[in-house]
C-alpha cells in the first residue's frame, strides 16, 4: 500500500518543476532587465514582503468589514494614531542600524512633553491665550530636552562604552523619574490654544491631520538621508563592521553620538507633537511606546544586528500594529489579538533575517 | 639597490612582559613583492602594527623616503599612502562592493548637494569598476553586498580597497589563509599586479612555497628580530625554515 507513494510524490514533484520550469526561466530572464533587477532586489529585502503583507492585511480586513475599514475616516484616524511613533521609530532606526538601540525614546518623549508644557506653564500662568512667542518657546524645550537626552545617550554608548541596552535603559529610568517628578504625576491639562489647534488642523484640503505631514516629512527626510547620504552610509557602515569603519577613518564615537542625539531630538518632536494631539502630557500613555517603535523598527526588516535598515520599511513596520489593531476593533474582535499578532510578525521579521545571515555565511 | 622606500630601525615593543619586538628592522624597497616570514609569535604582525599605524612603537623609528615619520593612527598612515589588508578583512559586509571601496572616502555629489551630504554613488560605482577590473577581480554584481560573495571575491574587495588608495606600500597580513586553491592564486595575481603598478607590496605568510613563488626578496624574523634576509630567487625552503628555527646566526648579532 505505502509503496507507490514515493513514485506518486516523485511524479508531483517533477509535475511541479516542469510546471515551473518555464515560470522559473520567465523570473529569470525578467530579473535580467532593468526594471526586473529593481523588482528581483527589492524583494530580496524584508521591506517588500512587509508592504505585501500589509496590502493583504488591509484587502482582507476590507473584505471581512466593507465600508468600515477603508473609509476617509477609518484611514484618518489610523494614520493620526500612527504620527507620533513613526517620528520615534525613524529615530530608532538609525540607533538600530548601528547596531545599537534606544529603550528610552518613551520616556524622552514623555519628558520633553513635561518640560515644554511646564515651561509653557511658567510660573503657573495660564498659558491658553498664549501666542507664538510662548509656543515656539515651547518647542525649542521639547527639542531641546530631547537632544539632551539623546546626547547623553550617545556618550555613554560611545565614550564610556556601556552597551547601547542598558545605558538606555538606564536613561528611561532616569527620563522617566525626572517626568514624574517635574510633574508631580499630575498631567498638566492647560496648553495653549494654539497647540491645541495645531494638533487639530488638517491640511491638503482639509483632510491630512497636520500631524501626519509632520511625521511623514520626519520619514521622508529619514529615508532619504540614510539612503543617500553619507551620514546614512556611515550608519550602515557602523553597524555592519564598527571595527571597519574605525579603521575607514569613520570618527565612529562622533557619529555614534550623533545618532542617538537625532534619536533623542526626534522623541523631543514627538513629544511636543503628543501635546498637540492630545493637549495634555499623558504621563501614563508611553509604558509601550520604546517596544512599539523597535517592533515597528524589526518587522521592517532592519537587522537587529545592524548594518542593515529602511526607513520605508519602519514606516511600514509601524502601520502594521495600526491595521491589526483597527480591523481587529472593527470586526468586533477584542483588540489585544493586534499584540498576539504583532509578535508572531516580529519573530518571523526576525527569523528571516536570521535565516539570510546564516544562508550567507555558508558560502 | 635603490634607496629602501620605507625602512624601520630598531624598532621596540613590549606588551607588558611580553617582548614582542625588541630592536627589530625591516626595508621594503620600491617596486618590489617583499615577503615577511617567521614563526608564530616571531612579531611579524605586531611590526606590521606599529608600520601601519594601528599600534605605537616604544622605540625605535619609522622613515619613509628618507624622512623619519610618525605614524600615530592608521589615518596617518594611509595620509602618507600606506594601506593594509588586515586578516580579517575589515569590510562592511553589508554593503556592496564599491561602498566598501570608498568607504571613509565618499565621494560626494557636486554643487549644493553635496555640500549637503549627498554621495555620488554613480561616480563611485564607475570608480569601482575600474579599480576592481585593474586587479582582473570579477564582480557579477557590484551592488550585491559584499557578504553574498564567495571568500576569494571578499578577500579581493579588500585587496583592491587598499591598493585603490595606496600610492607607496601595502601590508597584506595572510591575503589567502582562509582561501581555495583558484582564490588563491588569484589573489596573489593581484598582487603582483600591485608591484606592476609601482607599489611596493609586503606579504605576510606563512606559506612558504607561495612565498618563493611571488616574493622578489624575503625578510626572517625570529624572537622580535630581523635574522636574516633573502632574494626570492634561489632561495629554498631548507634556508627559509632554518632561518626562522635559529638554524643560523642572527643577522647583525656578535
Amino acid at each position: 500500500m505505502t509503496a507507490p507513494q514515493p513514485s506518486r510524490a516523485k511524479f508531483i514533484r517533477s509535475a511541479i518543476q516542469t510546471g515551473l520550469k518555464p515560470l522559473a526561466e520567465r523570473w529569470g530572464s525578467f530579473s535580467r532587465t532593468r526594471f526586473g533587477s529593481v523588482i528581483a532586489r527589492a524583494f530580496s529585502t524584508n521591506a517588500a514582503w512587509i508592504f505585501l503583507l500589509l496590502i493583504v492585511l488591509m484587502f482582507i480586513f476590507n473584505f471581512l468589514a466593507p465600508g468600515k475599514f477603508l473609509t476617509e475616516f477609518n484611514v484618518r484616524s489610523m494614520a493620526e494614531n500612527v504620527a507620533v511613533l513613526l517620528v520615534i521609530a525613524v529615530g530608532e532606526t538609525f540607533v538600530m542600524a548601528t547596531g545599537g538601540i534606544d529603550l528610552s525614546v518613551g520616556y524622552v518623549l514623555l519628558f520633553s512633553g513635561v518640560t515644554s508644557a511646564q515651561t509653557m506653564n511658567w510660573g503657573g500662568r495660564d498659558p491658553t491665550n498664549s501666542g507664538w512667542d510662548v509656543v515656539l518657546l515651547g518647542f525649542v524645550v521639547a527639542i531641546g530636552s530631547g537632544l539632551a537626552w539623546g546626547v547623553l545617550n550617545g556618550l555613554i554608548v560611545a565614550k564610556a562604552k556601556v552597551p547601547a541596552l542598558i545605558a538606555t535603559l538606564g536613561t528611561l529610568g532616569m527620563s522617566w523619574g525626572l517626568a514624574e517628578i517635574l510633574s508631580n504625576g499630575q498631567d498638566l491639562r492647560y496648553l495653549p490654544t494654539i497647540i491645541a489647534d495645531m494638533g487639530a488642523s488638517r491640511v491638503i484640503f482639509d483632510k491630512v491631520p497636520l500631524v501626519v505631514v509632520v511625521a511623514v516629512t520626519v520619514a521622508a527626510m529619514g529615508a532619504v538621508i540614510l539612503s543617500l547620504t553619507k551620514f546614512g552610509r556611515y550608519t550602515v557602515a557602523i553597524g555592519s563592521n564598527q571595527e571597519a569603519a574605525r579603521r575607514a577613518g569613520i570618527n565612529v564615537d562622533r557619529h555614534l553620538i550623533l545618532v542617538y542625539a537625532m534619536s533623542g531630538t526626534l522623541a523631543g518632536l514627538a513629544g511636543f507633537m503628543s501635546l498637540a494631539i492630545f493637549t495634555t502630557t499623558t504621563i501614563s500613555g508611553h509604558a509601550n511606546d520604546n517596544l512599539q517603535a523597535i517592533a515597528a523598527v524589526v518587522i521592517g526588516g532592519t537587522s537587529l544586528m545592524g548594518g542593515v535598515a529602511t526607513v520605508a520599511g519602519t514606516t511600514i513596520g509601524v502601520c502594521i500594529p495600526m491595521v491589526l489593531f483597527s480591523g481587529f476593533t472593527i470586526l468586533g474582535y477584542q483588540s489585544f489579538w493586534r499584540d498576539v499578532a504583532v509578535g508572531a510578525v516580529l519573530i518571523l521579521a526576525v527569523y528571516t533575517d536570521q535565516l539570510r545571515r546564516r544562508r550567507r555565511e555558508r558560502r | 639597490m635603490a634607496d629602501p622606500l620605507l625602512q624601520a630601525r630598531g624598532i621596540v615593543k613590549n606588551y607588558g612582559h611580553v617582548e614582542a619586538l625588541r630592536g627589530c628592522d625591516f626595508d621594503v624597497y620600491p617596486n618590489e613583492i617583499v615577503a615577511l616570514i617567521g614563526d608564530n609569535g616571531a612579531g611579524k604582525s605586531t611590526l606590521i602594527k606599529i608600520l601601519a599605524g594601528t599600534e605605537q612603537a616604544d622605540e625605535g623609528e619609522i622613515v619613509l623616503e628618507g624622512h623619519r615619520i610618525h605614524v600615530g593612527s592608521p589615518f596617518e598612515a594611509m595620509r602618507l599612502g600606506i594601506e593594509t589588508v588586515y586578516q580579517d578583512l575589515a569590510l562592511a559586509p553589508d554593503l556592496d562592493g564599491s561602498a566598501n571601496l570608498y568607504l571613509g572616502r565618499e565621494v560626494m555629489m557636486a554643487g549644493l548637494l553635496g555640500k549637503l551630504g549627498f554621495l555620488d554613488n554613480k561616480t563611485m560605482r564607475a570608480g569601482a569598476r575600474k579599480a576592481f577590473g585593474e586587479l582582473g577581480v570579477d564582480l557579477q554584481n557590484a551592488q550585491s553586498a559584499v557578504a553574498n560573495l564567495s571568500g576569494g571575491q571578499r578577500q579581493s574587495v579588500a585587496v583592491a580597497r587598499s591598493v585603490a588608495w595606496a600610492s607607496k606600500v601595502v601590508f597584506l597580513d595572510e591575503p589567502t589563509a582562509a582561501l581555495g586553491v583558484v582564490q588563491t592564486a588569484r589573489v596573489l595575481e593581484t598582487v603582483k599586479r600591485i608591484r606592476d603598478r609601482g607599489v611596493a607590496a609586503v606579504l605576510i605568510s606563512h606559506n612558504m612555497r607561495q612565498v618563493l613563488e611571488i616574493a622578489d626578496r624575503i625578510e626572517v624574523l625570529r624572537l622580535g628580530r630581523r635574522v636574516a634576509r633573502f632574494e626570492g630567487k634561489g632561495a629554498t625552503i631548507e634556508q627559509l625554515v632554518s632561518a626562522m628555527t635559529g638554524g643560523i646566526a642572527e643577522e647583525g648579532a656578535a
